[in-house]
């Protein structure tokens, strides 16, 4: 079946978008010399992104190996290529304002997105555990630094240290597991291991399982799944908004598809990964839920919300197969765009001046501006599941392969989660439109054109995909090939 | 034309909400005008559905099949019988009288407001038509976020709190109800092969009883939750005084009623020996529901809440008139489903009424209404009398059936049950006497203007129905008929199976149905002959 002699050659057209991205990264870092050329940085990478994404559509349905099979283009693969240039494009989209008016708009933040894009895509992309932590690397090294960006914010600062420490702790505890499965199987392929499962896991066990303990230890960090997730409230809260709204969505897909082409594809055979994972899922949804529901400010709110939804993606992982999988992008994909565009609204109202986004500085709002305020409420009631959003049938798609699975306990444990989780989210409605305004308001701002794309193309696809889900829902099916 | 009118009904007000999106936020007249025209149009395209409605057939009419979500099998598939149609009518009509009642208590918001009373038409209309699970649960949560904001902006002191536990309580049981719609879409496809959320193709299937426990369990606890019975009743007191009057004449006069038709069209024929076995506790719980709610009401100070609790003991009346389980007694709850949709609003339109006069809604602060306002003490007249059942009035109807069937089932129930209606009349009497005779106590009310030319026309409707339904009910009942035979063969249909499988459901029923089958086999012994 598989062609080793075509996958030892080097194939550049596997990698065409990386390259792109680099290129593009590479192009704005030659500009940082000049302020004219600088100003050029965010088009720049708008049009490196259009260009990667193209270059990424055009791989679509393409099965090939490459690099001494350590590189892959599979559909799986190239879906969350997809997932993660458009993040990237829609953040990007976010942060130009944002970063303008806090006056840290330097061309290098970014050439960062980018790299860390590329990251995620090598991530997305390997079928070797040793290149999957080398995208891991790439990925989050310019998250470190983008964390950080807002240097003369303490919170700012505070972020990146803590993510840097936290992040390089669990890099450490990946590699051992790699380590450890390397040792156990005599390669880091997972290909080869997926081949050999058996005869590994027969003879080498205890090695094996404590490498895929360890894997699942670093790959949790990045996801955000409870208990490796006590970085997420600060860091989220310190870091840029915008910032913040791609570490939410980016990494968090990034992670998804590395664990899921490990433990779905490489490693299905493994016993005690069910439970492994059952345990993981209910503990991430309940305690992000129940962090979630005392927090006053939005961006923290947000941050243990997404932590919850980390939860409701490890089903996929606990019930494993196609339909999972394919639930799982079908999530990611939704999730990426409703989380995203709630950010794009946080980011333009701390766009005025002294607003750190806590709760009662919304109240008001639908009075002063009603169009905004129902687009929040849309993407609240999208994270909290409520139909005709995608929100919703993204919950039923992955609920459903759960249940079909026989893992009904776990979907009512989920199903009471995201009843939780409806208080926290209409408790932002509730201030938008319920409560009176705060008795001094925040100076309005104007809406730009780059904030109000994003947002318009969020809500659109939050609703359009809640009506008609049938397009993305052939899409994630098609993606569950992965060419191991 | 005739396959297309049920979308039309469903989506014509969402058009209209679209259409709102237009008009500035400044003419709040234009505003009003356009929803009411909206609104109106939709009343009429729902009698065009009655007029064109088949009374004799039996089975779905109107049906509309369409793919939808084709990788999962879901359909948009729409269609009525004799239920649907009545509970379709009356929400189309409440809508026109509620957006009409508006028209000078809401003044701020007026632009949200209305496309909220649109959207949350659609969503209600969309309940009462679908025939695809995953549709139904759409528009079943659809409804939610409209309501939520009507509470939430427009209601009360504590609008805040009531909107949201109005939500909460909700969600919980329909999301428990969502898990229970996914297992059956498995158990559907294990058994058939083919994955689809269609009511009718389901009907058909036979759900193995544990597994019914459960799901009926599931089902259950969300329409119960609506409906709302006794203990799961505890949002309706603050959502129905904290909502505004058009909110709290939707809320009682139809959003309850989702919860019995999600019985009558979910529940029963899907899990017939589930319903059986879940019986007595059923009828218990809608016993304690009338007794309490009536007592309940009897001690309230404040108007609205006493019609908010006299709610809970109707549609006790109606709960049990379902789990009576002959055709008495689920023909008269259906009838009784529309007569408290009737009676009920009006009830709240009333008190809106004068709330908007003496922005107060406490008994005490009123007496002698008869001799300031007598038109509106006439029409509180009548709608009381319609509430308690005053024969002639549509109330009578309704509970004489629910009780006669009750009394067919089991004598106990119907002895008790008998009783809320003497308490009914005690506390709607009561009341109508402290707030309408006597002499004026209040300074205040002796200068109290009349009712508006706008407020009779609102009221008017409601007495030709009220009468209409009271003394002529057979084009109702007509309609309503065939549908009820269905879903009660279905039951019987069980009754008979669990008697032959001797499985042990509630010892009575089997007790029951052995006689009942042996009857069936001596006569199809005889036919044999």
């Amino acid at each position: 079946m598989v062609d080793y002699v075509s996958s030892l050659s080097i194939d550049f057209s596997l990698i065409y978008p990386e390259i792109t991205l680099l290129l593009g990264a590479s192009l704005i870092l030659l500009s940082v010399f000049s302020r004219q050329l600088g100003a050029l940085a965010p088009g720049i990478g708008v049009v490196t992104l259009v260009l990667a994404l193209g270059f990424t559509a055009a791989q679509w349905g393409d099965q090939k190996a490459g690099f001494a099979g350590m590189v892959t283009c599979d559909d799986f693969g190239t879906m969350f290529k997809g997932i993660f240039t458009v993040a990237s494009f829609l953040t990007l989209l976010i942060a130009h304002r944002y970063m303008k008016v806090r006056g840290i708009d330097k061309p290098e933040f970014y050439a960062l997105i980018l790299v860390s894009t590329v990251g995620m895509m090598v991530m997305a992309n390997s079928t070797d555990l040793i290149v999957m932590f080398l995208g891991l690397e790439i990925m989050s090294i310019p998250l470190y630094v983008m964390a950080g960006f807002n240097r003369r914010s303490l919170e700012s600062n505070e972020s990146a240290i803590k993510y840097f420490i936290m992040g390089a702790f669990a890099s450490a505890f990946l590699l051992m597991g790699i380590a450890f499965i390397f040792g156990a199987a005599e390669t880091t392929n997972l290909r080869r291991i997926a081949a050999d499962f058996s005869y590994i896991a027969g003879h080498f066990g205890v090695y094996l399982y404590a490498g895929i303990a360890l894997i699942v230890v670093g790959f949790g960090f990045k996801v955000a799944a409870v208990p490796f997730h006590s970085w997420v409230p600060d860091v989220y809260q310190g870091a840029p908004t915008p910032v913040t709204a791609f570490f939410s969505v980016a990494p968090k897909a990034a992670g998804f598809a590395a664990m899921l082409r490990i433990f779905v594809y490489g490693m299905a055979g493994a016993d005690a990964l069910t439970e492994l994972f059952w345990i993981l899922a209910v503990l991430t949804m309940s305690v992000g839920n129940i962090l979630a529901l005392r927090q006053d400010n939005v961006k923290r709110m947000l941050a243990y919300s997404s932590i919850s939804h980390a939860g409701y993606i490890i089903i996929a992982l606990v019930v494993g197969g196609s339909d999972a999988v394919s639930a799982a992008i079908f999530y990611l994909v939704a999730y990426t765009l409703f989380n995203l565009g709630a950010f794009a609204i946080v980011t333009h109202l701390e766009c005025r001046s002294g607003c750190k986004s806590d709760l009662p500085e919304l109240s008001g709002l639908a009075g002063t501006n009603p169009y905004l305020s129902v687009a929040l409420g849309l993407f609240m009631f999208a994270l909290a599941g409520f139909p005709p959003t995608v929100g919703f049938f993204a919950k039923f798609y992955l609920f459903a392969a759960a249940v079909k699975a026989g893992f009904v306990s776990l979907v009512v444990i989920a199903v009471l989660n995201s009843f939780v989780s409806v208080y926290y989210y209409l408790r932002v409605v509730k201030a938008c439109f319920f409560d009176s305004p705060s008795a001094k308001p925040l100076t309005p701002i104007r809406m730009v054109p780059s904030i109000l794309i994003v947002v318009i193309v969020t809500a659109v696809g939050t609703l359009g995909l809640g009506f008609f889900p049938q397009r993305l829902l052939e899409l994630s099916q098609a993606a569950i090939f992965a060419f191991l | 034309m005739e396959h297309l009118i049920l979308p039309l009904v469903i989506f014509f007000p969402s058009i209209g909400a679209l259409l709102l999106l237009l008009v500035p936020e400044r003419q709040a007249d234009t505003i009003r005008g356009v929803s009411l025209i909206v609104s109106f149009v939709t009343m009429l395209l729902s009698f065009a559905v009655y007029y064109w409605f088949d009374p004799v057939a039996s089975g779905m009419q109107f049906e509309l099949n369409q793919l939808w979500i084709a990788s999962v099998g879901i359909n948009f598939h729409l269609g009525i019988d004799g239920i649907s149609l009545l509970l379709i009518v009356l929400t189309t009509i409440l809508t026109v009288l509620c957006i009409l009642s508006s028209w000078r208590s809401v003044t701020k918001g007026v632009k949200g407001f209305h496309i909220s009373m649109l959207v949350l038409a659609t969503g209600m209309i969309g309940v009462f038509c679908a025939l695809d699970l995953f549709l139904f649960y759409i528009f079943w949560e659809v409804m939610l976020i409209p309501m939520y904001f009507i509470i939430g902006i427009w209601g009360g002191p504590r609008k805040i709190y009531a909107a949201i536990k109005f939500v909460l309580f909700t969600m919980i049981g329909s999301l428990l109800m969502l898990v229970a719609l996914i297992y059956i879409y498995f158990e559907f496809h294990s058994l058939t092969g083919e994955y689809s959320f269609d009511l009718l193709q389901i009907m058909s299937m036979q759900v193995p009883y544990q597994a019914q426990l459960w799901l009926f369990a599931a089902f259950a606890l969300a329409f119960a939750i609506k409906v709302p019975l006794f203990p799961f009743h505890t949002w309706l007191p603050d959502a129905h005084v904290e909502a505004p009057t058009a909110g709290s004449v939707i809320l009682a006069g139809v959003l309850l009623k989702m919860g019995t038709y999600g019985f009558i069209r979910i529940c029963m024929p899907l899990f017939p020996e589930a319903t059986i076995a879940y019986l007595p506790y059923i009828c218990i719980l809608s016993i304690i529901a009338i007794i309490y709610g009536a007592l309940v009401s009897m001690v309230q100070k404040d108007i609205k809440s006493l019609v908010a609790f006299s709610s809970v003991s109707h549609m006790g009346f109606v709960m049990l008139g379902l789990f009576a389980l002959n055709q008495n007694g689920v023909e008269g709850s259906v009838m009784q489903m529309i007569n408290h949709g009737v009676s009920t609003g009006a009830l709240f339109l009333l008190v809106g009424m004068i709330y908007e006069r003496r922005h107060t809604r406490m008994i005490a602060d009123f007496g002698g209404l008869a001799k300031v306002m007598p038109a509106f003490s006439v029409f509180f007249m009548i709608v009381t009398l319609s509430s308690i059942g005053l024969p002639l009035t549509n109330g009578f109807v309704g509970e004489f059936l629910i009780l006669l069937g009750a009394f067919k089932a089991n004598v106990v129930y119907g002895i008790v049950a008998a009783s809320g209606v003497i308490l009914a009349a005690c506390y709607m009497l009561w009341m109508y006497q402290r707030v309408v005779f006597g002499k004026v106590t209040n300074a205040q009310n002796e200068k109290l203007s009349d009712l508006s030319p706008r407020e009779k026309l609102i009221l008017v409707p409601i007495v030709v129905l009220i009468f209409w339904i009271g003394i002529y009910p057979k084009p109702f009942f007509e309609r309503i008929e065939p549908a009820v035979k269905d879903v009660l063969t279905k039951i019987n249909g069980a009754r008979l199976s669990s008697a032959d499988d001797g499985q042990d459901a509630a010892q009575m029923f089997i007790d029951e149905s052995k006689e009942i089958s042996t009857v069936v086999i001596d006569e199809g012994v005889t036919a044999d002959e």
